[in-house]
This record gives C-alpha cells, sequence and structure tokens, in this order.
C-alpha cells in the first residue's frame, strides 16, 4: 500500500447540529502515522459527538474525513471499522452470553494475533471458552482492547478506556500504546487523566465549544498549555450574590452540620468521600465525569446504599432505604436528568405537588385548595413560564428545570442536593436558579451543587469540594475558585507541572493509581485540604 | 353538539388531532353516535329506550372489569386475573344460597378471597417486580385452581344464583333503566372522583408516567401497587356478582369472555397501556361502545368469525389512532 499523505487520519469543518442546538461548530482533527494523539475537551466542548462522528454513530452536517487519502462516508460503527478506524471504550463491547472465542468470531478476530497481545496485555491464563459474563470486568476490558489491537486498524481510538482500570493494567495498557510510536497505525487516546496523556501521547487535539482551538505537542509542562485552550477566556462576571461573599470561616462552624460524610464508599466508582455541608452555604462538588459524583448523589438522595462509611443528617446517623426516607430527613434532591425527575404528560400542578401526596396518610382527598396555594406560590417564585400550560412535555428546558426545583420549594427546603441543575438551559434562567439558590442559603438552607460549568462555583458557591477517582481530594474557597485553579484540581493536577515525577509516581508504584492522586492532591499548594 | 363540534373541525387534520388530544371524549362520543345510527340503519326501528337499556345493562360488568384495567394500565400494569375472580365470586356467593349463613355470607367470604388474590398479585408486581402481565395471568390459574376445588367441595349442596344478584343483575325500571346502575353509578363517581381528587390517584398516573420521578419524590410503589391490585380484585369480584345476576349462572370459567373486551375497552377509552394517561370516562364510553358494535354485528347477520375480525380490526384502528394523536411530534 503506498501512502500518498502525510496524515493517517484527517478530519476538517466537522460539524453537527441537533435542532437549533450546536454541538459542534467546526472540529478538526489530523493524526499522524505511528503516533498516539490525544482529543480533549471540557465537559460540553463536543468531544463526544465528534467522538460519535469519527465512529460512524452519528452522521455530520458536514465537514470532510479522510482516511489514508481516501475520503470516507461510514454511516455505522461497522463502516467506520471497514474504513480503517476501530473503538474501545471504557465499557466492553463483548455479549456477555457467549464465550470469548464466539465473541471474537462475531468480529472475524484473527486468533493468533489476538493472543500475542493478550500477552502484551498481561493477560495470560485466559480461558476462551468461558462465558463473558463470568470474566472481570477490567479483564474484559483487555479482551476488548486485544480484540481490537488484533484487528489492526489503521486507527484505534480508545474513549476512556482507562477510566475504570486498575492501576497495574493501565501500567501494561501504556507501554503497550508506546510501541505504536513510530510503527504504521495510530492511536487516538482520549482520557480524563492529564498524567497518563503526558505519558503516551505525542500531540493533543484541543476542543472548545464546538471548536479545535488548538494542537499542542505533549512535552513537559505543556498541560498548562492545555488546561488554557481548554478555558479559553474567561467568561463575563456575573454574580448571583447579593451581599458580601461570605466565607465558610464566617458562618457558624460550631452550628451542627446538615450533611456529615464519613469515608462513604459505593463499592464502584466512590472510594472515600468525606465532607460536610453546613446550614446557610452553597457547597460546590467539582469533578470530571465519572468520579464518583453520581454514586455520591445517589447515596445522599437514599436511592442507592453505601457499602461502607457512615452519613449523618443534622448529627444522627442515618441508613437510608429509599428516597422518601432522605426527604423525611430533609434531604431533597434535584436530579440532572429532567426526563428522570418530570412526569412528563402530566400538569405543571401535579409535577410540583407530587411530594405532597407519596405518604400512606396523604392518599386520601387533596384538599385542593391548599394545594393550589403551594404551588401557585412555588411557581411565582420561580417565576415559571405557565402560559404553555397543560402537560409538562411542552415546556421549554429551562421552564422544565424550575418545575423540579418548584416541586421542593412547595414544601420549604432544609437540605437541598442539586446536580448540575443548569446543564442545557438558557442564561437567563441560569441567573434565576442561581439567585434561587443564594437566597434558600441565606434563608438557612444547606445546598450541595455539582456543577459541570466550573464558573458556577463562584457564582453561587460559598466553597467546593473536589473529587478524583472517588474521593474528596481537596477543598477549594469560593474567592480561589477561578476555573483554571478548579480544572487543575478537578485533573488533580499540581501546579507546578512536575509531569515526570507524577508519570514515575503512577508507572512506578503497584498501589492504586488513586492512592498516587491523594498524595498528589495533599501537596497542591493553592488547594486547602 | 358534541356531533357538530366533531363534524366541523375534522377536515383539518390538526385540528383534529388537538380536539382528540385535548378531549378524548368527543370524538368516542361521536363514534358511538355513528355505531347507534349504523344499527338504526341496518334494523330500522331497532333503537328505542328500552333497546337502551338493554345496552346500558349488558355494558354494566364490562365498564366495571374495564376499569380494572385502566386503574392497573394507568401504571403500565394490566390485570388478566379479572375474568378468574370475578367468576370465583359469583360462583362461591351462589354456593351458599343453601347454607344458614345465606348469600350474604357467602358474598363476603368471596369479596375477602378476591381480596387476598389481589393482595398476592400486589406482592409480586410490588415487592418482587414480576411484570403485571405474568404474575395476573398466573394468578388467574391459581383462582380458577382454588374455584374448580371449591366446586368439587360443593358438588352435593347444589347452588343457585340468589334471588337479589338476579335482581341487580337483569332487572329495569320501567323497562329502561337497570337496577345495576345502583352498583355501577356509586362506583362510578368512587373511581373518578379517586383518580382526580385523591394523592392515591396521582400515585397511579405518577407511576405509570414515570416510575423513577415517582421514587425520587418519595413515592414508595410497592404500597400503591398493593392497594391497586387488592382494589382491582374486589371492583373485578363485584363485576363478577353482577355477571351472575345477569346471566342467571354461576360457573368458575363464568367472566371468560369478559377478559379481552376488558382490555380493549379501556384501550379504545384512551387509556395507555403504557401508563400515565387515560381515565375511566373514556373507559365507561368504550365499554358502550364494544356493546353496541356487538349488538351491530348481530343485527348484521355476519358469520361469527366475520364478527371476531371486524371486533379486532376497530380495535387496532383506534389504538392506532391514539398513538398517532398522544406522541408529540
Amino acid at each position: 500500500m503506498t501512502v500518498t499523505t502525510d496524515l493517517l487520519l484527517e478530519a476538517t469543518g466537522v460539524s453537527k447540529a441537533y435542532g437549533a442546538v450546536v454541538a459542534l461548530k467546526s472540529a478538526s482533527l489530523a493524526v499522524r502515522p505511528g503516533e498516539v494523539h490525544a482529543l480533549l475537551g471540557a465537559n460540553g466542548a463536543g468531544k463526544s459527538t465528534f467522538v460519535k462522528i469519527l465512529t460512524g454513530v452519528v452522521h455530520p452536517d458536514t465537514g470532510r474525513i479522510v482516511v489514508r487519502g481516501k475520503e470516507r462516508t461510514a454511516h455505522s460503527p461497522a463502516e467506520a471499522r471497514r474504513g480503517g478506524l476501530m473503538s474501545v471504550y471504557q465499557e466492553p463491547s463483548l455479549i456477555p452470553d457467549l464465550d470469548i472465542r464466539a465473541n471474537l468470531r462475531l468480529t472475524n478476530t484473527p486468533l493468533e494475533p489476538f493472543r500475542h497481545w493478550l500477552g502484551q496485555l498481561g493477560l495470560t491464563d485466559l480461558d476462551l471458552s468461558s462465558l463473558a459474563r463470568r470474566v472481570p470486568l477490567a479483564s474484559l476490558r483487555i479482551i476488548d482492547l486485544a480484540r481490537a489491537l488484533a484487528i489492526e486498524p489503521d486507527v484505534l481510538m480508545l474513549d476512556e478506556m482507562t477510566a475504570a482500570l486498575p492501576a497495574n493494567l493501565t501500567e501494561r495498557v501504556l507501554e503497550v500504546l508506546k510501541t505504536m510510536h513510530g510503527g504504521d497505525r495510530s492511536v487516538i487516546f482520549i482520557s480524563h487523566r492529564l498524567i497518563e496523556i503526558a505519558a503516551v501521547c505525542d500531540r493533543a487535539t484541543v476542543l472548545r465549544e464546538g471548536e479545535t482551538v488548538g494542537v499542542v505537542d505533549v512535552t513537559v509542562g505543556s498541560e498548562e498549555r492545555i488546561v488554557e485552550l481548554m478555558l479559553g477566556q474567561s467568561v463575563e462576571g456575573l454574580s448571583a450574590r447579593t451581599g458580601d461573599v461570605t466565607g465558610p470561616e464566617s458562618r457558624a462552624k460550631t452550628a451542627t452540620p446538615r450533611i456529615s460524610a464519613r469515608s462513604l464508599n459505593s463499592g464502584t466508582r466512590l472510594h472515600d468521600a468525606s465532607f460536610e455541608l453546613y446550614p446557610g452555604e452553597v457547597l460546590g462538588v467539582v469533578a470530571l465525569e465519572g468520579q464518583g459524583q453520581d454514586e455520591l448523589f445517589d447515596i445522599l438522595a437514599g436511592s442507592s446504599r453505601p457499602k461502607g462509611g457512615e452519613l449523618l443528617v443534622d448529627g444522627q446517623p442515618v441508613s437510608f432505604r429509599h428516597p422518601a426516607d432522605a426527604i423525611r430527613a430533609g434531604v431533597v434532591y434535584v436530579a440532572a436528568d429532567r426526563a428522570e425527575a418530570l412526569l412528563m404528560q402530566r400538569s405543571i400542578r401535579e409535577n410540583i405537588a407530587l411530594p405532597f401526596s407519596t405518604r400512606f396518610r396523604s392518599w386520601g382527598l387533596i384538599d385542593l385548595g391548599k394545594e393550589h396555594e403551594s404551588v401557585d406560590g412555588a411557581v411565582t417564585r420561580l417565576q415559571i413560564d405557565a402560559r404553555a400550560g397543560g402537560e409538562v412535555r411542552r415546556l421549554s428546558g429551562g421552564n422544565q428545570q424550575k418545575v423540579t426545583i418548584a416541586r421542593w420549594v412547595a414544601g420549604g427546603v432544609r437540605t437541598m442536593l442539586c446536580f448540575d441543575p443548569t446543564r442545557g438551559i438558557d442564561i437567563r434562567t441560569k441567573t434565576q436558579i442561581y439567585r434561587l439558590l443564594r437566597d434558600m442559603a441565606e434563608a438557612g438552607a444547606a445546598i450541595l451543587l455539582y456543577t459541570s460549568e466550573l464558573k458556577e462555583v463562584q457564582l453561587v458557591c460559598d466553597r467546593a469540594i473536589v473529587i478524583f477517582g472517588g474521593r474528596v481530594v481537596g477543598e477549594v474557597s469560593a474567592a480561589d475558585g477561578d476555573e483554571p485553579t478548579l480544572l487543575r484540581a478537578a485533573y488533580n493536577l499540581r501546579s507546578e507541572a512536575a509531569v515526570p515525577e507524577a508519570v514515575a509516581a503512577m508507572l512506578g508504584s503497584s498501589s492504586s493509581s488513586a492512592d498516587a492522586s491523594t498524595s498528589a492532591g495533599s501537596s497542591r499548594p493553592e488547594v486547602q485540604q | 353538539m358534541s356531533a357538530a363540534v366533531f363534524s366541523n373541525r375534522w377536515l383539518s387534520p390538526s385540528a383534529w388531532r388537538n380536539l382528540f388530544r385535548d378531549w378524548p371524549l368527543l370524538p368516542l362520543m361521536g363514534l358511538l353516535l355513528v355505531l347507534v345510527i349504523v344499527i338504526q340503519l341496518a334494523d330500522p326501528g331497532i333503537v328505542t329506550l328500552p333497546w337502551a337499556g338493554v345496552i346500558m345493562r349488558a355494558s354494566v360488568p364490562l365498564a366495571i372489569l374495564g376499569g380494572c384495567q385502566t386503574l392497573t394500565m394507568l401504571t403500565g400494569g394490566i390485570d388478566l386475573s379479572v375474568a378468574s375472580i370475578a367468576s370465583m365470586t359469583g360462583f362461591v356467593t351462589a354456593t351458599f344460597v343453601h347454607s344458614p349463613g345465606g348469600w350474604v355470607q357467602g358474598m363476603a367470604i368471596a369479596l375477602v378471597a378476591a381480596a387476598l388474590a389481589g393482595f398476592v398479585t400486589g406482592i409480586g408486581v410490588g415487592i418482587f417486580r414480576v411484570h403485571p402481565l405474568i404474575m395476573t395471568l398466573a394468578m388467574s390459574f391459581v383462582v380458577l385452581g382454588f374455584a374448580n376445588v371449591w366446586q368439587l367441595q360443593m358438588v352435593q349442596t347444589g347452588a343457585g344464583v340468589p334471588g337479589e344478584l338476579r335482581w341487580v343483575g337483569s332487572n329495569t325500571l320501567f323497562d329502561v333503566i337497570p337496577y345495576s346502575l345502583l352498583v355501577f353509578v356509586p362506583l362510578t363517581l368512587l373511581i373518578l372522583l379517586g383518580l382526580r381528587r385523591t394523592g392515591f390517584g396521582r400515585l397511579l398516573f405518577a407511576i405509570g408516567d414515570n416510575p423513577i420521578a415517582a421514587r425520587l419524590s418519595g413515592a414508595r410503589s410497592w404500597q400503591v401497587l398493593i392497594a391497586l391490585y387488592v382494589l382491582s380484585a374486589v371492583l373485578a369480584g363485584i363485576a363478577g356478582l353482577v355477571i351472575s345476576g345477569f346471566t342467571n349462572t354461576a360457573s368458575v370459567s363464568l367472566a371468560d369472555p369478559y377478559l379481552l373486551p376488558s382490555v380493549a375497552a379501556a384501550v379504545i377509552g384512551g387509556t395507555s397501556i403504557m401508563g400515565g394517561r387515560g381515565g375511566f370516562s373514556g373507559t365507561i364510553v368504550g365499554a358502550l361502545i364494544l356493546t353496541v358494535l356487538t349488538a351491530l354485528l348481530t343485527v348484521l347477520g355476519l358469520p361469527e368469525p366475520t364478527r371476531q375480525i371486524v371486533f379486532g380490526s376497530i380495535i387496532v384502528v383506534v389504538a392506532a389512532a391514539y398513538t398517532r394523536v398522544t406522541s408529540e411530534s
């Protein structure tokens, strides 16, 4: 095969809009043969849409994708694979009820190269006739990778493949990736861990707001450049605060915390979460995707039970078996996904009044007068535009989100957990929600706010905790919580970027990577532990 | 009046669609009216007040059983055990006519047995998360089995439908108004009020619309589901008493022919089998439509297979129409 271009894969001017929402404006990516190329972007930068387009899951509106000099139009992952691009995801794509051999046959995987790569990856004792569901999850991820390597695609895309892999296996994967350097084939590597990117990648393409904003040669100290690119210019200084910024110190720390979490552990992604939430404060939670924050909120909201650790509400140890227990203890939850929180076919009124009728003793006749009063109060307070009327599904996203909050405001809030409440809604509604959260905190409520928009920390929070790898690794006060600081903290990055050391720490230690990150966190200067 | 609205606007598809969505009862009433007109044309002079009484009397048990389906379907479930339970209560009550306690005692025992069956169903659906279709199907066999055991026990005593039930099920006031309305009207008011104005009714809709949202708002769905299936079984039991009075028969399979029409009445009435949407008033009209349709097909003298085909096709067409108008485009 003659290579007519010096690029193995080239994507230019790729865009994609979902209705009025532009997910990707103009993304480009150029991958040279024999390089490991990182693709980076903060939440909402369009990374996942770009990945879906590259792998053929989504068809772009505009743009060209050229592989080995030939233009490619893939309409399905299978076509993309025939075009030379193969992906491995965080979740293994093996069929659980088939044995490994049958799974390999499904994708026409040659057996000998598969065994070779399996050996390279350190998985030598695999019985090919065992059912996929009996194989441990970590091994399945390795099998998935070995299968992709055995097919020898031109471009191998690893999408957060190492996110849930134990440290020793991550190490083997990174070592195998290093052997790809200088060959004929390339790897696109997507990871939240900048340390891994520093260890194996040659170059990094950074996306922001749907555009490719830069390509960086990964060398010592390039993290700073990457973080800068991801952030772009700092956004407007909109503030929801009415009074002075009150630091947590000035608040009555003598008050009993509304929530005390002590080493909460979900058994899956959350390993060790300890923090206190005081009345009258908004406590931010900062974390990259999948660091255990979902599990933490599920535990606090009573949706799932912790595997370990202790949870105290108002100083009393609690063990929630159902969200109803949490609600009775005064802990209410505003879910991120509105489709999860709303009765789409019912009215605004019924949605807001739903918690009123959940208890057995309120199954009887509804006092409509009283209900109207509290529902109308909440509708007014949140400025819900009720003109759309009728079913909640006909409301705009912002109004829907307000309904999910109004549901709890109507009954009076003591402690509220908000999981990314402003995701995907317009700026006006966002401001209203910020103001509401501040007002509630001023009135004595305690609010825990996970946000994927880092600037919200300075806008609404008093302080923020940072979760990385399932652990609370630090705390930042709102005054110090500018975006670069928070993003560095979220990546668990030291500000004096001592990359070789960090890599050495990770590659050299046989302990789990999470341990390494805790120690890294404790020595971070601008972050209080 | 409903006919005027119906015919003025039906030329514009979107107006027609909005009408159907916001006032599902109007087109249903329209369909009912069309069927009545057709049957009058097919057999001039058939439509009289006494005829209306006959139709009502035949619709009452179907509408009550349709109510069981409506309530369970609102939560995303279904109750396939209603026919067995209805047959069982009618039969057990009849076996007590000659006993010292009389049929009233028998009715009490039968309704308690029905409630017990519903309670077990509720535990299966609500706590063990068995799919309602499977759970109620299984329960229908269990109830049938127990009814058969009871039949063997009671083979010597003999049975008979109590006169009072025959009066309620078959007699009419002035040859028009069936006495079964004495049972049906209070039940209807109770169900309509319950769905609209009680916390329990709200929870049925909530669980069917979005079980996760209901849970996150603090609803313990197992409590609701147990109460629901007990309610459904007791309603089915009451329907069984009416059926046995209406037909003057008591057998362990008496109500079987009502099973699928009861589901059909709820579906035609606009209750979504996916849950969260519907109501009992539509089901009542649905039951009337099915009864008139049966009468029409009989008047037309169509052979049984043809009747079945027409019957099934109409259900499919109405259900498809609902899917079209209720899905947001």
